[in-house]
């Protein structure tokens, strides 16, 4: 077991960015919690509209999950290129783990669009607008950490990262595959398991 | 050289190394096979809990791999799982309210 201590350290003898970081995580399943709860007392309430298992396309949703995944290795190696100092292989995971971002994105706004149509609208039902709220926050998570990770990127072109580098590309990590876990729950319990 | 006595500082540190990573990737990426399976397979009655235990493992699993909190310091892993104990609790109890008070 070996404890890292990585840029300003706290009485508790580690790194105060660090020690943020995952006290915001930890309120962030606060609010992920409460959004999913929500889901899942709503989900069986369509009044009139569709139904989750007439409008999910599960073959779309697992390649989008997929490529979510994928990208969370991305992250990990950039972080690890960090470690190493490799500024040329930390910019190109940065970039590799946002293009993926992007395409959960892309195929995020493709279902909204594509339910919608199918006559899904967000306040059409109570599983409408709990579904929407719930993945809508979590598409703005990913977008947030799509926005962090190109900055990173265009800021280390210019080498002017404020504090340690390989701090800085852990916490954005850290967020990043936060976003990743949240989506192996949403996953599983708003698209498989039937209502 | 340099790149190797980087690599094991790293690993020293995080525990993993870039393979290790790409192995953990692996596995996630098999669990997540198995589970889109269990849409199109009949499990019975372990569809339920299978897909649960699985859901739990992936978690885990990129917590503690890909996220380091295997290796770092406990107070991290206190935060994190704090929040998320809270959150399960917290929204538990809520959900069964719900269920007690519904007619």
């Amino acid at each position: 077991m070996t404890d890292v201590i990585h840029g300003h350290a706290s009485s508790t003898g580690i790194s105060n960015v660090k020690l943020g970081m995952w006290a915001f995580l930890g309120s962030e399943c606060l609010l992920f919690g409460g959004l999913i709860s929500t889901y899942m007392l709503y989900r069986g309430r369509v009044t009139g509209g569709p139904r989750p298992s007439q409008i999910f396309d599960i073959p779309f949703t697992s390649v989008s999950s997929f490529v979510l995944l994928m990208s969370s290795l991305t992250m990990v190696l950039a972080v690890s290129a960090a470690h190493k100092d490799d500024d040329r292989k930390i910019n190109l995971w940065l970039t590799v783990t946002a293009l993926l971002g992007a395409t959960f994105v892309g195929g995020q706004v493709y279902e909204f669009t594509a339910f919608y149509k199918e006559g899904l609208g967000f306040s059409t039902s109570l599983f409408g607008s709990s579904f929407y709220t719930l993945t809508g926050f979590h598409g703005v998570h990913v977008t947030v950490g799509i926005i962090m990770l190109m900055s990173l990127v265009g800021i280390l072109k210019r080498s002017s990262v404020p504090g340690k580098k390989a701090e800085v590309v852990e916490m954005i990590g850290l967020y990043w595959h936060f976003v990743d876990i949240v989506w192996i729950i949403i996953f599983t319990l708003v698209y498989l398991i039937p209502v | 050289m340099t790149t190797n006595t980087a690599d094991t500082t790293h690993e020293k540190q995080h525990g993993m190394s870039d393979a290790g990573y790409i192995r953990i990737a692996i596995i996630l990426a098999a669990i997540t096979g198995l589970e889109v399976s269990t849409y199109y397979v009949d499990f019975g009655v372990l569809f339920l809990p299978a897909l649960l235990i699985m859901m739990v493992i992936k978690f885990v699993m990129v917590v503690s791999y890909f996220m380091h909190l295997k290796f770092d310091n406990k107070m991290f892993s206190f935060l994190f799982y704090a929040g998320l104990v809270l959150a399960v609790g917290v929204y538990a109890a809520f959900l069964a309210t719900f269920k007690f008070f519904i007619q």
